[in-house]
């Protein structure tokens, strides 16, 4: 608990800054929203005929006049991209971040476990991911109601849902790698974030590529087929979250028997 | 002059630290090579060496920091691998360069450190404090790296551990605060503290510590009372001015230059006097050689 706590302390400047960037660029492209409606006929044509890109985002699908196609596309970027980063980044630092700051010695010598003190971190970033996921949530159904419009709650709610199983996913193979990382972690988790997100737009664009789905998690935070299922493809997920699992595995596995040399 | 008989005859015999055959390899290059140590409890023992020894390595592996590659320890009775906690939460640990966490204010990294240990040290940490001169409303990443070693030292000190290790303790501590460390450490002692100083700087070992063992590439050259190291260490002497040495036993290592004639000496002071004030000497300044030539001593042994 204390070194939740502590973890928690450490990190509530970036979950804030994360929070609040993300947060409110959604509550702006909703307020947007009630403005675009009316041009979107036509808008919806022209995003219609972009060949590829048009597929990329899965703009050929969904209907950029309704709010929750607008939602999908808009704020499925913001919230996927923004989301993904702050998971990455806040897991992918966790475990290296006290030999980078050199600050493992001082941690380690204390009578508490490497396991507790995995579990600790593991749960840290856990906490702060759902943190800001119910405040953009809460944030997003505001805005919604708002400006009017009638809220989508089961479209929402999937939405949602897939982005923090995104998130989670995204942290715990980022988590698994910050075990072996000494510095520059951040670097791996932009990184890592991004890959998927790009791996995602060509898995979208070709058909040869489709296998890519089950690689990356953007792959279950397809606004287009979560509004023509209702549901999340739970094969998907499942492989997502195995990987994710595998992650947090190794991260255990690692640091339990890592030298700290720093 | 062993620990038992300082304490005023209350014999102990257990052991706080015992290493066999310790060896650490960071992949090819060495760390130590087949340590063996014995500390008893309550001891004030010192650890030379100079720096890449291996002495960080030896003190590392009996924190649990990285994992032998061969050989075992027990420290307070614990096994340092299957034990690890139950050794760290009986020891102090001050390491040679210590950080912290940014964005936090001393006493914040005072009180985490005693709730890691699950223990109230508020007591203590501030008597410490106030003795250090430190204080704790300072944010850790604005201290001198002096301050930041005193927010270490009261970390190591305040849960009352049974063991004291100490890794380059005074390196940033100006010469009031590093008497008053030493002050407090010697207090420790006496209340039963085991104390394992690790230093390059020999005469803190000399004034403070009852045994000490030397290190050198990895390994234990020497472990023995630090009289008895004393009295096989030389001394430097260097003369302005001219000198018959001739015919004086105990000088090695004899540099001459220009009127400045420098050597190693190990024999009879008394002699060296009165060889010293039979010649014309301008000028003279006799030195605890550098560790360097111990270590040479050492190893023509």
């Amino acid at each position: 608990m204390t070194l939740i706590k502590h973890e928690l302390r450490q990190g509530r400047l970036s979950l804030t800054i994360w929070t609040a960037a993300v947060g409110s660029l959604l509550v702006i492209c909703i307020f947007l929203f009630p403005e675009m409606k009316g041009q979107m006929e036509g808008v919806n044509d022209v995003f219609a005929s972009m060949g590829s890109f048009t597929e990329a985002f899965g703009m050929d699908r969904l209907n950029f006049g309704t709010l929750i196609g607008f939602y999908a596309v808009e704020c499925g970027n913001v919230l996927g991209l923004g989301g993904a980063f702050f998971a990455s980044l806040c897991a992918a630092g966790m475990l290296s971040k006290e030999e980078k700051d050199r600050t493992a010695e001082f941690l380690l010598t204390h009578p508490v476990s490497r396991r507790r003190i995995v579990t600790g971190k593991l749960l840290a970033v856990f906490v702060q991911i759902v943190a800001m996921n119910v405040i953009v949530y809460a944030l997003s159904v505001g805005s919604i109601a708002a400006v009017g419009e009638e809220i989508p709650w089961k479209e929402l709610n999937l939405f949602h849902l897939a982005y923090f199983l995104l998130q989670l996913e995204l942290a715990g193979i980022c988590f698994g790698i910050s075990a072996f990382m000494r510095k520059g972690s951040a670097g791996a988790g932009l990184g890592i974030a991004a890959m998927m997100y790009f791996l995602n737009l060509v898995a979208n664009i070709t058909e040869a590529a489709e296998f890519l789905k089950y690689i990356t998690p953007f792959g279950y935070c397809e606004g287009a087929d979560i509004v023509a299922d209702g549901c999340l493809d739970g094969g998907l997920v499942v492989v997502g979250l195995v990987l994710g699992a595998a992650g947090i595995a190794v991260a255990y596995l690692q640091y339990c028997r890592k030298d700290i040399t720093v | 002059m062993e620990a038992a008989e300082r304490e005023g005859g209350v014999v102990t015999n257990m052991e706080a630290i015992r290493i066999e055959n310790l060896t650490k390899y960071y992949g090819k290059a060495r760390g130590i090579e087949r340590v063996s140590l014995s500390v008893e409890e309550g001891e004030f023992f010192g650890f030379i060496g100079p720096n890449g020894a291996g002495k960080s390595t030896t003190i590392r592996t009996l924190l649990g920091l990285i994992s032998p590659t061969g050989g075992h320890a027990v420290v307070l009775g614990y096994d340092i691998v299957k034990e690890k906690e139950k050794v760290l939460a009986g020891t102090g640990y001050l390491p040679s360069e210590a950080m912290f966490h940014p964005g936090m204010r001393v006493r914040d990294v005072l009180k985490f450190s005693a709730d890691l240990r699950k223990k109230d040290c508020r007591e203590a940490a501030a008597g410490l404090c106030e003795r250090m001169q430190l204080d704790t409303s300072r944010k850790v990443d604005e201290l001198s790296f002096g301050n930041r070693k005193k927010v270490a030292i009261v970390c190591a000190l305040q849960h009352d551990p049974k063991l004291l290790i100490l890794d380059e303790p005074t390196s940033g501590l100006d010469p009031l605060m590093q008497k008053e460390f030493f002050e407090i450490l010697r207090e420790r002692n006496e209340q039963g503290t085991t104390v394992f100083l690790s230093s390059h700087i020999l005469s803190e070992i000399q004034h403070n510590c009852s045994r000490a063992a030397i290190i050198r590439e990895g390994r234990i050259l020497v472990c023995d009372s630090v009289e008895a190291l004393s009295q096989s260490n030389a001394r430097r002497v260097t003369v302005h001015g001219s000198v018959e040495l001739a015919g004086l036993p105990g000088v090695r290592d004899r540099k001459e230059s220009e009127g400045v004639i420098s050597f190693l000496y190990s024999g009879d002071m008394k002699a060296l006097l009165r060889t010293l004030a039979a010649g014309d000497v301008l000028d003279l300044s006799v030195s605890e050689p550098d560790l360097e030539e111990i270590f040479m001593h050492f190893y023509e042994k």
